[in-house]
């Protein structure tokens, strides 16, 4: 059958085949952004399977901190009750979140590292020349990373599920809680949401042992949206390769430390106000919170708010510094360099 | 609309550059460059490394804007009707653009989708520019095991598979023996032959000009000859393009050391 096709395709070829206008416009059509939109994340998700180096590594990495930093830590940091959680747990447990916010944010550096590679060396053109808008292109790729980091944390999430680290059966999914929101806007959240801080709908019997597996779907896409769009933009604005060094240093490192990933935020607090406020500052924080909240089935407000609002800011920047009129590497001599 | 398509095809050329320039900061790179492919037309465009030729090619394929001037592919304005430009460009680029760890047949399917095609049509349309290129056999093998001619076939492939009116090739020869260019250039030469296609051709190798082709030469910036090569035999009073090369551009020891 498919001989049978390429045959007569060839027969076309041979005859001067050319496009009908018609067909050229369907092209561009809603099938046609499928078709791109697929194409470009199933390439992110093949080229990640095809590097079992940059899979293990991506695995490796939290399950140290797992086993070892936090087997370490576990006597020293003790967790006291605070939301989402309802009994003392253990340091593993409050650390895992974290870690999978680790997954998403490595994994974004890494496919901006592979951008500014992409430019270096000219792959980028390639992408660059389909004829879908670019912001589009930029986005699928963005879903493509994600799609990527979402395999990562599952990985991840199965290795410490057979370490008995695992989020605890929920029964229901509430949509609104709050967690530490301003002072002054506490009260005035808490009679707004009265109605609805209880559970919005129960969760059928026997999804309830793994339904934080499901929850947590949400959180992570939309936090890896955050931090790759955030990568996004910086692949536009680092120059060269030699570049990325830095990057670990200011931007992955502090990022991480700097935030409720590894410990509580109060903890931060009593040990330094300053630091704390740099923490609350932190957009990586928010996107911790996001995902410790969806393995508990909840949802916090005030983080989801600010990694949609992140989550838009970087992007629009990483789109104004793609666009080949305004941005940057319009000004700067264009992808792959000029000659 | 499909009767019409023809007859519009017949006299829209496949690409147009009108008193394009452009500059990185204060260095202008491009000087009021023009120049025209009609349908069927293999045209060279020659010019030593630095010349501009990759700026005028990125411009054409908008990885950045045209400040001045217009360029248009098939009569759409690359700036202000961009995708429908784009759909109608098939590009090489100078430096290697296939993913290494992926199957021929992959990057091809990659490609389709990122001009709109999915499933069977990808499938067929990259297995129809597989054969033309000879590579057919090797679809399911990945890019790392080709060699550096049988790469270039499969990006000429690439940029073919979706059927465009304009194919840009960046000294798509460069690095490859004397066999591999001679089927590279085959293969282009054919398409223009059997599809009409418009394609520029950049280069600096002299001797890939043939007499029937016309040829653009770009130095510094600026054009300075756009015609058939007979004539610029005559003009410069010359009897091979090389020579004719260093008359107009006057440049005697950097063309030798280029070619």
């Amino acid at each position: 059958m498919a001989t049978q096709a390429v045959t007569t395709g060839s027969e076309s070829l041979a005859r001067g085949y050319r496009e009908s206008e018609d067909a050229a416009r369907r092209r561009l059509g809603v099938s046609g952004y499928w078709a791109c939109f697929k194409g470009i994340v199933w390439r992110e998700i093949l080229r990640y399977l095809h590097q079992r180096e940059r899979f293990l590594s991506a695995l490796v990495r939290p399950l140290i901190w797992l086993f070892i930093f936090a087997a370490g830590f576990r006597q020293t940091l003790g967790v006291s009750i605070i939301p989402p959680y309802e009994t003392y747990v253990l340091y593993e447990e409050y650390i895992a979140p974290g870690l999978i916010a680790m997954i998403l944010l490595f994994n974004a550096m890494q496919s901006s590292l592979s951008m500014v590679y992409d430019r270096e060396t000219g792959t980028m053109r390639t992408l660059l020349v389909s004829p879908f808008p670019r912001s589009f292109l930029l986005l699928s790729k963005l879903l493509g990373g994600v799609s990527v980091a979402l395999l990562q944390a599952y990985a991840f999430m199965l290795v410490a599920w057979f370490w008995g680290i695992q989020p605890p059966p929920i029964t229901e999914v509430k949509l609104f809680t709050f967690y530490d929101p301003p002072t002054w806007a506490g009260d005035v959240i808490a009679k707004m949401t009265d109605p609805i801080v209880n559970p919005l709908f129960s969760v059928p019997e026997f999804i309830q042992p793994f339904a934080g597996y499901i929850t947590v779907i949400p959180a992570i896409i939309l936090a890896g949206l955050m931090l790759g769009s955030l990568a996004l933009f910086m692949s536009s604005v680092i120059k060269q390769l030699e570049n990325f060094a830095g990057v670990m240093n200011f931007v992955i490192f502090p990022m991480f430390f700097a935030s409720s990933a590894l410990y509580p935020l109060w903890r931060i607090r009593e040990a330094s106000p300053p630091l704390y406020e740099i923490c609350r500052l932190n957009p990586f924080t928010y996107a911790v919170e996001l995902i410790r909240f969806g393995l508990y089935g909840q949802v916090d407000t005030v983080s989801l708010a600010i990694v949609v609002g992140c989550t838009v800011v970087f992007l629009a920047a990483a789109v104004f510094a793609y666009n080949p009129s305004k941005g940057l590497i319009a000004r700067r001599g264009g992808p792959g360099g000029s000659a | 609309m499909a009767s019409k398509a023809p007859t519009d095809a017949e006299g829209t050329p496949a690409l147009v550059v009108s008193g394009v320039s452009h500059s990185f900061g204060d260095r202008k790179v491009l000087d009021r460059v023009s120049l025209t492919v009609s349908q069927g037309a293999f045209v060279v465009l020659l010019g030593l490394n630095g010349a501009g030729k990759s700026t005028l090619f990125s411009l054409i394929t908008r990885l950045y804007d045209n400040v001045s001037g217009e360029i248009s592919i098939r009569g759409f304005d690359v700036r202000r009707r961009p995708s429908q430009a784009l759909q109608r460009l098939g590009v090489v680029f100078q430096s290697r653009t296939l993913d290494i760890d992926l199957t021929l047949m992959q990057n091809l399917k990659y490609h389709a989708a990122l001009h709109g095609f999915s499933g069977r049509t990808a499938t067929d349309l990259a297995r129809q520019a597989l054969e033309l290129v000879g590579l057919a056999e090797r679809a399911d093998e990945k890019v790392r095991a080709l060699s550096g001619g049988q790469l270039r076939r499969v990006e000429i492939a690439r940029s073919m598979m979706h059927h465009p009116d304009l194919l840009l090739l960046d000294e798509a020869t460069v690095g490859l023996d004397l066999g591999s260019r001679e089927s590279v250039m085959k293969i282009v030469r054919d398409l223009v032959a059997r599809d009409r296609l418009g394609v520029l051709w950049a280069t600096h190798l002299m001797d890939e000009v043939l007499p029937t082709d016309q040829v653009v030469i770009l130095h510094k910036g600026v054009v300075l000859y756009n015609g058939p090569v007979p004539q610029l035999l005559t003009l410069t009073g010359t009897s091979s393009v090389r020579e004719a090369f260093r008359s107009v551009t006057g440049t005697k020891s950097a063309i030798e050391e280029a070619a």
